[in-house]
């Protein structure tokens, strides 16, 4: 279909490609493709074949000529293969074709915005981030309901450097459109430069958090900095968009302290363990041994920044019992939180990143101690036979917080 | 062409318009729950003598046709299957061409089900050997039907509709062919042996008791006695044996596997946590979930609830699948009632487990009997292609009027205690939750609770069921809510498509009497 000799044809008499966006097939779901010719008379033509269509053909036919309408499309003929893409899916698409034919460059068809939830706090949990291919827009509209702290639509690795600008609309018009309930609304946008174009699409959509990629020096954080405070200032937004770098490198983890505190919007720091190990030529275990050092450094450097450590992501989807036992020992080590590939993944890391029973009760007593000290007025507090430093309460308060945060106790 | 075309239309107790006459019978209207009141007295099969049949009990003719034609083949008859072979079975088509070459014209096929491999059926429609179905169509004979091209209307029944249409005299089964996967030479017959086995033979039984005539075809011929016999040799008059009664590998799938759906995995962990959280999950419950890829996950999730909580099952209800053998199996329930028999473990669990037993459409779902297993069990899982807001739902039709599946046991299982529809939200931007339902298959007064992967919506009729998980964290919302936000999402609501004025095919309700009517649909697909 891509090849259509005769399509050429006919498009070669006119100033514009034809030009495609999209996909289809019996395998497809919520997507759709989208071919457009460009002849110079003729209005609007549009050959609609949807597996909705005795539903949504007239829909799917209104979205259609509005796209066209706001990108100043006056002839085309339009051919739409549609496998139930939903409304700001199909706006995508068109715009997305419309734009690869040279056409209605500047304008932006944004779909109806759902109410943005609250701003995200600096240090709010993030236990858990959900990884969504940013080119596959079935997984975008229920990325919320499995419950992870953050869900990320992804424009870098799991999408294919010729999609690149698609997946950006496609991003963009998903985080106006899609309800992401309590999630942190997170992007991953490409490695520098070409993250500065995708920031120049979605800032405007008050992302919450931009994931950084592949970061070696702290310039490239002060980069993307500087150009998201230049898209909203150009479009008045006061929203804070956070940072995360991930380091996926040697150099990037020599460079961690600098690059953690690069920005004062950078809020976690984290590392990206399948190039990292790749770059230094090890095998990624199960263990993690190769890169204990990076990971360490990785902790060290951003308790040092006062920001949050995350750890990678744990890439046997099938393998739920290593990936406990991955968690359980990230969190020994001092990580907040991973990334998750599979929804499966995140209940697992929630219990992994959850003060255990024993540690709430604990904890509990020792601030019990520490404030029946407190009222009598005695310095030294001491828990049967031990004795409790300020350091021991301090730890006690930040689990006690932290399991509130996370519902373990009221 | 039909008889339907001329049939008066009158308004039922479900406010659907029905048939007073289908395919030349008349018919009761659905009246309520446990409104109709059968009279008189059960259907019989003739009375044979043991003079007409060989004292050494072989039975074995030479082929299909042969016995066929000593069963008195003629035009008109109604001829049955069963579908335990499923999209394997070779046998049901082997009967109809046989009859066909006979020279059978306007024959009825009454299967238990029908499947996409059997095709061929339509041939014999058009050609005039097959006048109509009455059983689940879906596939290309789904949209032969649908179409408005099959001669008589369809009639769809329950499995335990089935049994009770046969009992009752509804349908009276002229001859039964009965694909056996081992029988010995005087008809006893079962499925779990064999290199065709398929575990459990129920869906026969009924057709073995009331047919005047019985044909057994089997690939596995054993000296008498076939041991275990679920299926007796007393009411069967003749054996065939062939090579092959279906294919192996479409008969029961290797291992069933649990879905990758991040969205059916959400949902069958909720089903599970509501059993939980409702108190349905406890010492001596019962269950019954399907083979499909939400039910399957159900169960795994379940099992884990279970091993946490300290608590077993005291039956759980088949399809078995390696799921509920592996919970019979770790002590987890006492036993597995099982209909139909989805993968191997369960074949190899129910021809050596005592405690897995195969049942029948008499046992678990007949209505018209002094009572069933159905409404016995706890809780069970069910799908649906559609729901609407009074809890009503669709099983046998897609929202443009297409038919999509059978009813199977799907209507008898309402009768559960708690019954549960496990369905996402919207499937392919197309929303399951409606006004109304398409076509209408179980009345929403018996569907307790729906579980979408956006939340649950229990019926305002089971406040016991609300008030049991006040207190639980599961997201528990108005059914119109969910409603709402999917047709947000999905861009409005979805336009519905009109169906023609003539009817295709007719939904029966447990009871034998008229719950709903399939339109003809226009157009290609």
């Amino acid at each position: 279909m891509n090849a259509d000799p005769e399509m050429k044809t006919v498009s070669e008499k006119t100033k514009h490609p034809a030009s495609e966006a999209g996909r289809c097939g019996p395998d497809v779901r919520s997507d759709l493709r989208v071919r457009i010719e460009h002849p110079e008379h003729g209005g609007i033509e549009i050959e609609l074949h949807s597996r909705v269509q005795p539903y949504y053909g007239e829909s799917i036919r209104r979205v259609a000529d509005t796209v066209l309408e706001e990108l100043g499309i006056h002839h085309a003929r339009v051919q739409i293969e549609d496998e139930g893409a939903l409304p700001f899916v199909i706006s995508a698409r068109l715009e997305a074709a419309v734009r690869r034919g040279g056409l209605g460059m500047g304008t932006r068809v944004l779909p109806e915005r759902v109410p943005f939830p609250e701003a995200s706090p600096r240090d709010r949990l993030r236990r858990s981030r959900l990884y969504v291919p940013g080119s596959e827009p079935k997984y975008f509209i229920n990325a919320a309901l499995y419950g992870a702290d953050g869900v990320i639509l992804d424009l870098e690795d799991s999408v294919h450097p010729s999609e690149k600008d698609a997946a950006r609309l496609l991003v963009r018009n998903a985080l106006r459109a899609v309800d992401f309930l309590a999630c942190e609304r997170m992007v991953r946008i490409n490695q520098l430069p070409l993250g500065l174009e995708d920031l120049d699409e979605i800032v405007p959509e008050c992302p919450d958090l931009i994931l950084v990629p592949k970061v070696e020096v702290p310039e490239q954080v002060i980069a993307v900095e500087k150009r998201i405070d230049e898209v909203k200032s150009d479009y008045g937004l006061t929203r804070p968009t956070w940072l995360m770098p991930i380091l996926e490198s040697a150099l990037g983890i020599e460079n961690a302290f600098a690059i953690a505190t690069a920005s004062d919007k950078t809020v976690a720091l984290t590392i990206g363990l399948e190039d990292y190990t790749a770059h230094i030529g090890v095998v990624k275990t199960s263990s993690g041994t190769e890169s204990l050092y990076a990971r360490q450094r990785v902790l060290n450097v951003a308790h040092a920044a006062g920001i949050q450590a995350i750890d990678s992501v744990f890439a046997d989807v099938g393998d739920l019992d290593g990936l406990r036992a991955w968690a359980t020992h990230s969190r020994g080590l001092g990580f907040e939180g991973m990334g998750c590939l599979h929804p499966t993944q995140i209940s697992v890391i929630h219990e992994a990143f959850a003060p255990t029973a024993i540690e709430i009760e604990r904890a509990r007593k020792i601030l019990a101690a520490y404030n029946e000290a407190q009222e009598k007025g005695v310095g030294v507090v001491s828990l049967g036979s031990k004795m409790i430093d300020p350091p021991v309460v301090n730890r006690a308060l930040k689990l006690m917080a932290r399991a509130q945060a996370m519902g373990v106790v009221q | 062409m039909p008889v339907a075309e001329k049939a008066e239309v009158v308004t039922n107790a479900a406010g659907r318009s029905v048939l007073e006459m289908v395919n030349g019978r008349p018919q009761t209207p659905y009246m309520g729950i446990g409104k109709y009141r059968p009279t008189g007295a059960k259907a019989s099969a003739p009375i044979h003598t043991v003079a007409d049949f060989p004292a050494n009990g072989d039975k074995v003719v030479a082929d299909l046709e042969t016995a066929l034609r000593k069963c008195g083949l003629r035009d008109g008859m109604v001829l049955s299957s069963h579908h335990h072979l499923r999209d394997g079975d070779r046998v049901a088509l082997m009967m109809l061409h046989a009859a066909g070459r006979l020279g059978a014209k306007d024959l009825v096929w009454f299967p238990s089900a029908s499947f996409p491999s059997q095709k061929s059926a339509i041939e014999l429609m058009k050609s005039g050997v097959i006048d109509h179905i009455e059983g689940s169509m879906n596939g290309p004979l789904g949209d032969y039907c649908t179409q408005g091209k099959m001669r008589g209307l369809g009639v769809l029944r329950s499995h335990g509709g089935r049994w009770q249409a046969i009992q009752d005299g509804e349908v009276h089964i002229d001859i039964a062919v009965i694909a056996a996967p081992s029988a010995d030479a005087f008809g006893n017959c079962d499925g779990s042996h064999g290199k065709s086995a398929c575990g459990s033979l129920g869906f026969a039984l009924a057709d073995s008791i009331y047919a005047d005539h019985v044909i057994v075809v089997t690939d596995n011929l054993v000296p008498f006695p076939c041991v275990p016999w679920q299926i007796q040799g007393n009411n069967v008059d003749y054996v065939v044996q062939v090579d092959s009664i279906g294919d192996a590998a479409k008969i029961v799938s290797g291992t069933t596997q649990i879905t990758r759906s991040p969205d059916r995995l959400r949902i069958a962990e909720l089903v599970a946590r509501f059993l939980r959280d409702a108190g349905i999950m406890r010492d001596g419950f019962s269950f019954q979930a399907g083979a499909g890829g939400i039910a399957l996950a159900f169960v795994s999730y379940l099992k884990q609830l279970m091993k946490q909580a300290g608590v077993k099952a005291r039956f759980v209800r088949g399809g078995s699948t390696k799921f509920l053998v592996e919970l019979l199996e770790e002590g987890l329930t006492d036993y597995i009632l099982d209909g139909q028999t989805f993968d191997l473990d369960g074949v190899r669990s129910i021809a050596s487990n005592p405690r897995h037993v195969a049942t029948s459409p008499f046992t678990s779902y007949n209505y018209h009997g002094k009572g069933n297993f159905a409404s016995m069990v706890d809780a069970v899982v069910l799908g649906a292609t559609e729901v609407d807001l009074n809890f009503n739902a669709n099983v046998v039709t897609h929202s443009d009027g297409r038919l999509m599946h059978g009813i199977g046991g799907w209507q008898n299982c309402l009768a559960s205690r708690c019954t549960i529809l496990a369905v996402p939200s919207f499937r392919d931007r197309i929303p399951v939750i409606l006004d109304e339902v398409t076509t209408l298959c179980g009345p929403g007064e018996l569907i307790d609770v729906i579980v979408t992967e956006r939340g649950i919506a229990i019926n305002p009729r089971r406040r016991d069921l609300i008030d049991a998980v006040k207190q639980s964290n599961l997201p528990i919302r108005p059914l119109a809510e969910i409603k709402a936000e999917v047709e947000r999402i999905c861009g409005g609501r979805p336009r519905r498509p009109k169906h023609g004025d003539r009817p295709v095919a007719v939904v029966k309700w447990v009871d034998g009497t008229l719950l709903d009517t399939v339109w003809q649909v226009n157009g290609s697909f």
